[in-house]
């Protein structure tokens, strides 16, 4: 049986499931229990499971984190909640230096079963230090797995898939994602790592996005083909292992590319799918790729310069437009009317 | 600062009437923030310090104007407090060209050099060895200055609060570590963060740092403690660590009261707002017959009118123009 459900309760839908099914698995965070359930991801687990197994933490990323390698390696399936991914990043030795490695460093002698959990703000004064789109940094560490569901339905199964999955995985949500309804069948069910989705079908440019910008990408193509360019979007999904046949087959048969990312484009995924593409599909190019990345400078807080900052789908249409030499179109880059850049859905009205 | 002999009943007065107003000046614009954020102009998360007031007032009242100050996320009384400008601060909740950031911080990044105020970040414990590292450089360079971090109780939780306790202990830097502690860290008890059987303030102790709990609801206490540990970090003895305790009465972000969501009781919130530190000074001031009515009467009728003009000069301002973006990213200084 499927449901549309918002991809917050996808989410929550996914942790009932997979501790439903397996009384290892544990829910470790700050603010996992709260009133408001982690923007709703986590509403009701405490009371369904219990206080042992759905715990607050004391406000110490780094050593929660290591703590939580410590009870994987004894038998438990942590999954650590970060409510920004910039508070993650106080935990980066035992995310990267110690979870990614132990498995190999070892020789195979111990398993890291566990689920970092970490959500990209945006928006409403969010700026510097609440939004940070770092998940490239992750994708380059060999011995991670790093994914970004776009959809309600990716978004459980992929939870599942990572909870389920022997290794550390890192699951990143963009807070702008949360709210989007869509199918999800009830029980359990998972979703690979690695293959990336066709989002849409297309024949005359590839669009490869990130998370939160395969909507931007969506909106783009319909724009694109009311200009008579059919688009192919591909909803990446995985970041690592990245799906690099995926990418080559679109690309071989579309000629042209498109990444759009929701982070910066210097040394960032966007990079490596190009990467892919000039390695596996050099002949098929007929023109540049082209990169929709953000501006490369911190995220500000206040919405003039916000609005600024974050790219959109005109940012794409303009980015294909270049692809087929065609003339720049100022009207692209317009903001579009009566929407709010700062606000993650209309009924948003603050505080964070 | 606030320089009196502290044994004489007329300096006692004057002070506390210089405290009160310090305090109820800093509430009356976290109430105008409240008043107006769901007019959706300040587009920022906002933690206000209502409630938590005496902690700001009678610790700066204690330093002097050169000394400096840090904090993280809920930090406006710490920097009005401090002295910083009321009108940039204002200004930077509404994103505007002229706040105290240039529009690129908001509320949780608040920063004003000239009155050693010297930033605010909302990544909780980030500020604490910075604030270590001020003290370390005036140590160096033979400065004659204090430096104050101030931080919530979950701070403590970090691991960088250890490693920069350790350091200050190590080399007795002029620092002194101010812990409001407010018993919730967003809607976290402490109950599920730290053990019960251990007190926050005995942790920075174990860090063979001096280190005293005392009730932040009462302006003159903090003040006097402030005083004596400040001259304690000033001549060389190092660091202090204080634990104030106190009480936010809003949510932890935003505008509203929200008792009635669950992590705390309509009781325990009744019974700090009956030890409201505004009140309770005015109370003692009036039991002593020293009461000056109409002084602090004038003092908010000021504060009033800074307000307004605070605010109506925020939503007069321009935007930072898009064009901007870029700026500031690098500094343009090097030093061949
Ligand atoms: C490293 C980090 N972890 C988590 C958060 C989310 N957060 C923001 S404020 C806050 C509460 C901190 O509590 P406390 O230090 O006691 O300060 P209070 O809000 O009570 O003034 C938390 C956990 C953060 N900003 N930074
Ligand atoms: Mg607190």
């Amino acid at each position: 049986m499927s449901r549309e459900l918002t991809y917050a309760d996808a989410i929550r839908d996914g942790f009932a499931v997979a501790m439903e099914r397996d009384p290892r698995v544990l829910l470790m965070g700050l603010g996992v229990p709260d009133p408001k359930g982690f923007f709703g991801t986590t509403v009701g687990l405490q009371q369904q499971f219990g206080t042992e197994r759905v715990m607050d933490m004391p406000c110490a990323e780094n050593g929660m984190t290591g703590v939580v390698l410590g009870a994987a390696l004894n038998g438990l399936r942590p999954v650590i909640n970060h409510q920004r991914l910039d508070f993650a990043l106080l935990a980066m030795d035992p995310v990267c230096t110690q979870a990614a490695k132990w498995n190999y460093m070892f020789g195979g002698a111990t398993k890291m079963p566990v689920v970092f959990r970490m959500i990209l703000g945006r928006g409403w004064g969010q700026g510097p230090q609440h939004s940070q789109c770092l998940h490239s940094w992750f994708a380059h560490i060999p011995g991670l797995k790093v994914v970004m569901p776009t959809t309600p339905y990716d978004a459980k199964g992929l939870l599942i898939a990572s909870i389920e999955d022997d290794n550390p995985v890192v699951f990143i949500e963009h807070r702008w994602l949360h709210h989007i309804k869509g199918e999800v069948p009830e029980g359990h069910y998972t979703v690979p790592i690695g293959p990336a989705r066709l989002a849409r079908a297309g024949t005359d440019v590839t669009i490869v996005a990130f998370s939160y910008m395969v909507l931007e990408a969506l909106e783009a193509a319909q724009r694109l083909d009311s200009l008579g360019v059919s688009a192919e979007v591909i909803d990446a999904r995985g970041l690592r292992p990245l799906d690099r046949e995926a990418i080559a087959a679109s690309v071989q048969k579309t000629g042209r590319l498109v990444v759009a990312d929701t982070g910066w484009g210097t040394a960032g995924m966007s990079a490596e799918v190009i990467a892919v593409a000039s390695e596996t599909s050099f002949r098929s190019l007929k023109s540049a790729p082209r990169r929709v990345c953000f501006p490369e400078c911190p995220t500000p807080t206040g919405p003039s310069l916000a609005a600024e900052f974050y790219p959109r789908s005109g940012h794409i249409v303009a980015a294909v437009r270049e692809t087929l030499d065609w003339a720049p179109e100022p009207s692209d880059w317009l903001m579009p009317a009566g929407i709010e850049l700062d606000k993650p859905n209309p009924a948003f009205t603050g505080p964070f | 600062m606030i320089d009196l002999a502290p044994s004489s009943t007329s300096s006692e007065t004057e002070l506390s009437h210089r405290l009160l107003e310090s305090m109820v000046r800093i509430r009356m614009i976290e109430e105008a923030i409240a008043e107006r954020y769901s007019a959706q102009q300040m587009r920022c998360p906002v933690h206000l310090s209502i409630g938590q007031e005496a902690a700001s007032a009678g610790v700066c009242a204690a330093l002097r104007h050169t000394d400096q100050a840090m904090s993280g996320h809920r930090s406006h009384a710490h920097y009005l407090a401090k002295g910083g400008n009321l009108r940039a601060m204002i200004a930077e909740l509404y994103g505007r060209e002229t706040g105290c950031c240039k529009g690129r911080g908001g509320s949780m990044h608040l920063v004003d050099v000239d009155a050693g105020f010297v930033g605010a970040v909302p990544i909780v414990g980030s500020t604490i060895p910075i604030a270590t590292g001020l003290a370390f450089a005036d140590r160096l360079l033979r400065r004659d200055r204090v430096t104050v971090a101030f931080l919530g109780e979950a701070a403590t939780e970090e691991g960088v609060f250890h490693e920069s306790a350790n350091f200050a202990s190590l080399h007795q830097l002029p620092i002194v570590y101010v812990c409001e502690n407010n018993l919730y860290s967003v809607y976290s008890p402490l109950e599920v963060r730290q053990p019960a059987h251990r007190e926050v303030f005995e942790v920075a102790a174990g860090h063979g740092i001096r280190s005293r709990q005392i009730d932040g609801n009462d302006p003159l206490a903090v003040y006097h403690l402030m005083k004596e540990s400040v001259a304690y970090a000033r001549s060389g003895e190092g660091p202090v660590f204080l634990e104030l305790k106190t009480y936010r009465w809003r949510e932890h972000c935003g505008p509203g009261f929200d008792n009635h969501i669950g992590y705390r009781t309509e009781a325990e919130y009744q019974a700090w707002r009956e030890r409201d530190a505004v009140a309770s000074t005015e109370r003692r001031l009036r039991d002593a017959g020293a009461y000056d009515e109409e002084r602090i009467d004038r003092h908010r009728e000021h504060v009033e009118g800074e307000i307004i003009e605070a605010f109506a000069a925020a939503q007069r301002a321009p935007f930072p123009a898009g064009s901007t973006l870029m700026n500031h990213v690098y500094s343009e200084g090097s030093h061949p």
